[in-house]
């Protein structure tokens, strides 16, 4: 097992070195640190002193690969590749370009918040469309069904920033069920969180429930199911004891691998609800042309999306006895 | 000589037009070509005789249709002043379609005003005749102005105007009943009478009754609106007057463009680089497989977020090459249909690349490589006739996600341009409205309501599609 994640690790170097050099392209090749410093410093009566000082306190003032000006090992390090990108391998995301905050330090701060509303969107979102699609599955062939069926279409159809302004306007302009936006430190959250979770379930809701029951509906017709209704299971156990079991595997494929992203937090809800988290971290870093931040996040993303997959893989075994890591 | 001065126009072809016409083109080659091959004919007649399945391709025809008209672009010639040589043309790019809606896309209002109303939202100061100032609610330029005075005569006139577009749909509609009874029976040698009595009654192969009812709405709804809109705001103005209908008609060629360009843009590189993996296998395929794991263990919204990020600024450092802000805005469309089909090639890669791994084992597969018969000759006879229902599937799907996405990221700024309209850039403009006291709602009911059908009847579509299509059967 341990050798496996090692192995697994070692695979994934070569994926981060491809984002790294991706996000250098976009970041320092398409758009040089001069187009950065005059985003920065606006259009009009700028210097070129003024450009060169903000280049020099943020460290853009490297050469991009290679330092000729140096000796040794100094000629790869004193390099924007080396400072810029190479250090996000040792998750040193550096300063911020607009105000040089430590981001390692705003992103310890801001994915509290974050996961406080990720992780019981993920887990209430997946218990109600499993117990959605088990539903839709026990009244295959029936009118309830076929209702359901067109149901989850129509909530697929609808976009989720309806959602999102409609639940706003409903639920805290009239109804005056919870606040409209905002956030609080401590156990006072959880009045700013109903809201966002309630309709974060929702607006997941159509395509998850269809995704769950494609995927029992294949089980369900297999000989295991068969024996278990011949010997007198009722259909409920069947349902959830058997087919649940059995439906793990594409489950678990499709879930794991989202769940060390929740980090990364929602970008479109912690807009719309003003929650101080990493997604809307990275938009204001996206609308106030931060490149430092996106490219952090950039990296942090997949570095997750990495992780996600090594536990998909180890959670096979969990669910699974006849898969073996090696 | 006549004509030419009437039509005096400077066609206009942006680069998004004409990926749209050579789509329009590629899919009648695509149906032409697919008319020739009995099992797809069978599978596609499979699709429509789904209910729910011809009733979605009525509607989704309808909306390509006004994407197409919208497509074609030209700036009219300006009115010859004296002591001018040559004629000039107008600044503005109009499309064919503006053309037909003719007057709604010229009126504006000064702000706000609710549908059918001929009032404007908010109170102003008001000179009366007599010399006094009032603040009352002012009347609308164009909305209702052909109203009395007290617009009493409104709920009137528009029953008239209702009447009015009854009366039309019924005529069209009938033109087209009579059409289709007309060809099908000169088809099967029947009698007029017995083929509108088979329709009628439902007795037919593919469910025309369902089709003809699903035009009929469509097509009393769009006389509806076109006689109303004659003279009313249906969905009312926005904050700088614009008529919100408009907006969100002119909004559909832009979320057609970005389901279907894109798709055509991420085609070739999925097709060919999920066929080389899993044909060519070996370092070809530990290539491509690096290339796609890499870009997608990007998340999707940071890729398109840095990609358009990095995009905008350059277009900004460049203004030297798209001198007029409609060619500005184009090429900020067409690059965020590039830039979504540089994310969204990967799903359908590796479904390509794991289908050819199965196929490329199969007998007549190896008896072709037996005879010597060239690898791009097996690709073309073998793999890419068995491979196109899963491209297929894979296209109708996406395209109902690609308009879902292109709302969300026109509302987080990394969209179209704010100048293009598209239903994300009119939601980003109301979505204060709903926080205002009284509550400006018709912005983002339009803007839901168009979107809603066109995205419902993808999906509805897509299943029938789906349906059909795929050979293990999965309801």
């Amino acid at each position: 097992m341990f050798n496996y994640i090692l192995r697994r690790l070692a695979y994934a170097l070569p994926i981060l070195l491809g984002v790294n050099i991706i996000t250098f392209a976009l970041f320092f090749v398409v758009i040089t640190p001069n187009d950065m410093a005059r985003l920065h410093l606006g259009d009009k009566h700028i210097t070129q002193e003024q450009i060169q000082q903000w280049k020099h306190e943020r460290g853009y003032d490297k050469p991009l690969f290679i330092n000729k000006d140096s000796q040794g090992f100094d000629m790869v390090k004193e390099t924007i590749f080396y400072q810029k990108s190479i250090s996000l391998f040792f998750l040193d995301f550096g300063t911020s370009d607009a105000d040089r905050r430590d981001i390692n330090y705003d992103i310890s701060q801001r994915m509290w918040p974050s996961l406080a509303i990720a992780v019981p969107t993920f887990i209430v979102g997946l218990l109600v469309n499993i117990t959605m699609a088990m539903l839709l599955v026990f009244f295959r062939g029936t009118h309830i069904d076929t209702l359901g069926v067109v149901l989850t279409v129509i909530l697929m159809s609808i976009s989720s920033l309806f959602y999102i302004i409609a639940g706003q306007f409903l639920m805290s302009k009239l109804w005056h069920l919870a606040p409209i936006s905002g956030y609080e430190l401590g156990f006072d959250a959880w009045r700013f969180l109903i809201l966002p979770v309630v309709i974060g379930v929702i607006s997941g809701m159509g395509a998850g429930t269809r995704w769950y029951r494609s995927i029992f509906l294949e089980e369900i017709n297999r000989d295991y199911v068969r024996t278990a209704r011949a010997k007198g299971v009722p259909e409920l156990k069947v349902l959830f004891k058997h087919v649940l079991q059995n439906a793990m595997i594409p489950i678990l494929t499709g879930v794991v691998v989202v769940i060390p992203a929740l980090f990364m937090g929602n970008l479109i809800m912690e807009t719309f609800f003003a929650i101080p988290g990493l997604g809307s971290y990275t938009i204001e870093a996206i609308q106030s042309h931060d490149f430092s931040i996106v490219r952090s996040m950039v990296f942090l993303g997949s570095v997750l999306y990495i992780i996600g997959l090594i536990i998909t893989d180890i959670s096979y075994t969990w669910v699974d006895p006849r898969v073996r890591l090696s | 000589m006549e004509l030419m001065e009437v039509f005096d126009i400077k066609v206009v072809i942006l680069w998004t037009d004409g990926l749209v016409f050579l789509l329009t083109f590629l899919a009648l080659f695509a149906i032409i070509s697919m008319r020739s091959n009995p099992y797809l004919r069978r599978t596609w007649r499979e699709v429509f005789r789904s209910k729910i399945g011809i009733s979605a391709f009525v509607v989704l025809m309808a909306y390509i249709t006004t994407g197409i008209l919208d497509s074609f672009h030209f700036r009219a010639a300006l009115e010859n002043t004296e002591n001018q040589t040559g004629t000039h043309y107008s600044g503005e790019v109009t499309s064919v379609l503006d053309m037909i809606i003719g007057q709604p896309h010229q009126h504006q209002e000064k702000t706000y005003s609710a549908p059918f109303s001929a009032f404007q939202f908010a109170k102003e100061n008001i000179e009366l005749p007599d010399g006094t100032i009032q603040r009352q609610y002012p009347r609308l330029k164009y909305g209702g102005s052909h109203l009395n005075e007290d617009t009493s005569d409104k709920v009137s006139d528009i029953i008239r105007r209702t009447f009015v577009s009854i009366l039309w749909a019924l005529l069209i509609w009938g033109c087209l009943v009579w059409l289709l009874i007309f060809l099908k029976a000169r088809k099967s040698q029947n009698s007029m009478a017995k083929i509108g009595r088979q329709i009628w009654s439902g007795r037919t192969d593919i469910p025309w009754k369902v089709a003809l009812i699903a035009t009929g709405i469509l097509i009393l709804s769009i006389s509806w609106f076109a006689q109303i809109a004659d003279g009313y705001h249906i969905f009312g103005t926005d904050k700088v007057g614009n008529d919100v209908f408009y907006q969100a008609v002119k909004s559909i060629r832009t979320g057609l463009i970005v389901g279907t360009v894109t798709t055509l843009i991420m085609l070739p590189l999925a097709i060919s680089l999920g066929i080389m993996a899993g044909y060519f296998r070996g370092w070809v395929d530990d290539v491509i497989q690096y290339l796609y794991t890499t870009l997608s263990s990007i998340p999707g919204v940071l890729l398109i977020a840095a990609a358009m990020l990095v995009l905008n600024v350059w277009i900004d450092n460049h203004p030297e090459h798209f001198p007029t802000a409609v060619q500005r805005a184009d090429i900020r469309l067409l690059s965020l249909c590039i830039i979504l089909g540089m994310t969204s090639w990967i799903g359908l890669c590796r479904l390509l690349r794991g289908e050819t791994l199965k196929l490329r084992e199969l007998g007549y597969v190896h008896a072709a490589q037996v005879f010597g018969v060239s690898n791009v000759q097996i690709i073309k006879r073998h793999f890419l006739p068995n491979l196109m229902h899963i491209v297929l599937i894979t296209v109708v799907l996406d395209f109902s996600f690609l308009v879902l996405a292109e709302a969300v990221l026109s509302y987080l700024g990394i969209g179209v341009d704010p100048t293009t309209s598209s239903w994300g850039n009119m939601i980003n403009a109301a979505r204060l409205e709903l926080a205002r006291e009284p509550v400006v709602w018709w912005s983002l009911i339009a803007a839901f309501l168009f979107m809603f059908g066109l995205v419902l009847a993808a999906n509805l579509f897509s299943d029938a599609v789906r349906r059909a299509f795929d050979p293990r059967g999965v309801s």
